[in-house]
């Protein structure tokens, strides 16, 4: 066998082992997250259904009655079964989309409400999350280059920004630019006379509404991006074969190109474990301002205490942070050779 | 390790997250001997009283009169009238000389002629175009409204004296009225009247002290974050020099659970756990604990690539032909060489710590309310009863501000360790 074939077929077998393994672990976690879900949330003290049935009962002072609507309610969220059966019906209702129904929106189910908020949180997290990745490492690629002054004002005050929290930078971008400049509307997702519809008028709200919580999130991740890129660039400026390059008389815009695609690597990996932290922060921003997305929704259902909404909320966070990180490493497998080498290891 | 510490020392960007961390402890450590008591209790029956100093209206009037003093001051006339045209009078003013200002013979006024702030030309422009005997369309009851405006205008140029009623309860129980008239060139020493009350940062909704709360609530921070941060760091450490060193099942082991929690968000699991334990039981350090238990995935995660590059190490395998234990090789000679990464790890554990308290208390999962004040529930308490609709600054930015120095001084003495642990970082 000549050398040629017998590297292909490891290339290949070494991808598809990659692949593999990536989509096993994709699978296990989901199931630990489904776990989680469902057991946690159950293990809190109190009684959720004493709680639907004395705001749905107000009035009624018979105790036969309350009981049997007490009953009723037990039998309509099955909770009058045992936790292990519970727990299947909960797999299988899963498997069909069914999430059960909401306890404080009763009989709202949980996948309509969270079905509601979830374009709100994507349109408003993801363009802000590759946004601020990319300004971020242009930035702190240009930080690592030029040095000087560019530097030493960049870097404080990114470390500053990067270290501002999320709903912090809401409340400051809301204060200065809605509350007293009047520039962009205060809270909502729409003007509060809309209904949702496919509408120019309506789109043209939703954008005016969606600025300012999108900076908030943006400027954030430029100051963290910029931070990781400014030290894995000047990590990579300062590596023998930089030094190397140069004694060799390599022009420098050439060695810049393979400084900067190396220092990259890092931050794509890197931004696919920030997304879970990322999206972490900006639901709370979501809250500040009143933006009807998964984090308002979320902070509604833990003052409700309605807990079928809490698990499938944070089901669906942590689905979308699984797709995001999966799709992430399949593409750095692609673009980085040493990922599938490591597999032969 | 001595020349490392004096390195550490020597580095700017360390001493200056130190130096600011230390004055927040400062601050933390003194203010409250100043200005002892209960940072929960509610001293106002107002909510979100602005920043001043405040003193006994009674008490100024009730004084005797050997300690009224006469001033003639030169322009305090004019200040007075100034500070009596208020903002809602001068909104209102700019409304009607916009809406109603144009008549025959009288030029019309456009919105950004007329500025807010200049009182003169408010009240110029208001007694040239204002006309009570004129309707203008509006109704009787709108009418009424300019008309009292018009009267309100004209009374802040009223600088006579004032006669102020009080009843005097004498040693014989007796009831009297008493007169006093306050000239408008009485004085009274600020230091004279009994009650005062100085509020930096005036107060909160529920009408309690910002500035006595927001240092308390520092002082709990960082203490959730120094516990959440110890016991992030302490696990992390742990698993991560166990999995690293023993290897094998061991580490199997502890890698799937930390790919495991690697992947599944943080801010998920927080709120699953704080949820799952009810409102009542969450103290701050419970908080803590549970910030500590969800967060130590990184930190174990690179001590243990760490720890195997160490393994095959000379020295290693030298300590264990001289058949010393594992523990002692570990301790001995595998920790030294993580020290400096565990550090960097904790300081920024005790940040992201804080933040993670704040982000809980703000979905309403932090600590419980009646116990103590953290800068997340501070944040959660402004933003719930819209400190920031009403124009209440002091309620949050200082909060924001806090967690944004807190956070931003301990990155600093991250890099700065970063750059004397890792001398491939330092500028040229």
């Amino acid at each position: 066998m000549n050398e040629q074939s017998t590297i292909t077929r490891i290339t290949k077998n070494g991808y598809f082992k990659y692949f593999s393994k990536k989509i096993m672990w994709l699978g296990i976690t989901l199931i630990a997250a489904v776990i989680l879900n469902f057991f946690l949330p159950r293990l809190m003290p109190g009684d959720p259904i004493a709680g639907i049935v004395s705001r749905v009962a107000q009035g009624v002072y018979d105790q036969a009655a309350l009981q049997d609507m007490y009953e009723r309610y037990e039998r309509a969220f099955g909770l009058d079964r045992p936790v292990l059966e519970q727990f299947f019906i909960y797999i299988g209702n899963l498997l069909r989309g069914d999430l059960g129904l909401s306890f404080s929106r009763y009989p709202r189910p949980v996948a309509d409400i969270i079905s509601s908020a979830l374009p709100w949180t994507l349109a408003l997290q993801f363009p802000a999350i590759i946004v601020g990745w990319t300004i971020g490492n242009v930035l702190g690629a240009l930080a690592a280059y030029i040095r000087r002054a560019f530097d030493k004002t960049l870097m404080p005050l990114m470390l500053f920004v990067g270290g501002v929290p999320a709903f912090g930078m809401a409340v400051i971008l809301l204060s200065i630019f809605a509350i007293n400049l009047g520039w962009f509307p205060v809270a909502g997702g729409y003007a509060f006379d809309m209904i949702p519809h496919a509408s120019w008028a309506f789109f043209m709200s939703a954008i005016d509404h969606w600025w300012l919580p999108f900076l908030s999130i943006v400027l954030i991740a430029i100051g963290g991006q910029a931070l990781g890129m400014r030290s894995m660039s000047i990590y990579e400026l300062n590596a023998d074969y930089v030094k190397y390059s140069r004694y060799m008389g390599i022009k420098d815009r050439k060695i810049v190109r393979y400084v900067f695609r190396n220092a990259m690597l890092p931050q794509v990996t890197g931004l696919a474990l920030q997304i879970g932290t990322m999206i972490g922060g900006a639901i709370v921003a979501e809250i500040i301002f009143s933006y009807p997305g998964l984090g308002t929704t979320i902070m509604l259902a833990i003052r409700t205490g309605d807990y079928p909404l809490i698990s499938g909320a944070t089901l669906i966070i942590t689905i979308m942070v699984l797709l995001v990180v999966f799709i992430l490493d399949i593409i750095y497998g692609l673009i980085d050779p040493r990922v599938k080498a490591s597999q032969f290891e | 390790m001595k020349n490392h510490i004096r390195q550490v020392l020597r580095s700017g960007k360390f001493m200056t997250g130190f130096i600011i961390i230390m004055l927040i402890l400062l601050l933390v450590a003194v203010y409250p001997l100043l200005n002892p008591g209960n940072p929960l209790e509610m001293i106002g029956y107002n909510s979100f009283v602005k920043p001043g100093v405040y003193f006994s209206l009674y008490d100024s009037l009730d004084m005797e009169s050997r300690h009224v003093y006469r001033f003639r001051l030169e322009g305090a006339d004019e200040l007075r009238i100034y500070n009596k045209f208020g903002t809602e009078d001068r909104i209102a003013v700019k409304e009607w000389l916009v809406r109603y200002g144009e008549r025959e013979g009288v030029p019309g006024l456009t919105e950004e002629e007329i500025d807010v702030d200049d009182r003169y030309q408010l009240l110029d422009l208001w007694w040239e175009h204002y006309d009570p005997t004129l309707r203008l369309g509006m109704t009787i009851a709108a009418s009424r409204v300019y008309q009292r405006l018009d009267a309100r205008v004209a009374g802040i140029f009223n600088l006579e004296d004032y006669n102020v009623y009080t009843i005097w309860n004498e040693e014989l129980e007796e009831y009297e009225v008493h007169q006093t008239t306050v000239v408008n060139d009485d004085y009274v020493n600020v230091n004279d009247i009994a009650n005062r009350i100085w509020l930096p940062l005036g107060t909160e909704n529920f009408g309690r002290d910002v500035m006595k709360q927001l240092v308390h609530a520092i002082r709990t921070s960082l203490m959730i974050g120094l516990v959440a941060g110890t016991i992030a760091t302490a696990i992390g450490l742990l698993l991560g020099l166990v999995a690293g060193y023993v290897g094998g099942i061991v580490d199997d082991i502890i890698m799937f659970f930390t790919n495991l929690f690697t992947v599944i968000p943080g801010i998920v699991l927080l709120i699953l756990i704080s949820y799952s334990i009810g409102q009542e039981q969450r103290g701050a350090m419970t908080v803590a604990v549970v910030i500590g238990l969800t967060s130590w995935i990184w930190t174990a995660r690179s001590v243990r690539s760490q720890v195997m590059s160490l393994r095959s190490r000379d020295h290693v395998n030298l300590s264990k032909l001289s058949g010393h234990s594992m523990p002692r090789i570990v301790v001995r000679d595998i920790l030294p060489y993580v020290a400096s990464y565990v550090v960097m790890a904790f300081v920024l554990q005790v940040s992201s710590g804080i933040l993670a308290e704040a982000g809980l208390s703000m979905l309403g999962l932090g600590p419980k309310t009646t116990d103590v004040p953290t800068l997340g529930l501070m944040m959660n308490w402004a933003m719930r009863y819209t400190a920031h609709l009403m124009g209440a600054w002091w309620a949050y930015y200082p909060v924001v501000g806090v967690i944004a120095l807190i956070s931003f001084s301990l990155n600093l003495m991250n890099t700065g360790l970063d750059q004397v642990f890792n001398p491939q970082l330092r500028e040229g």
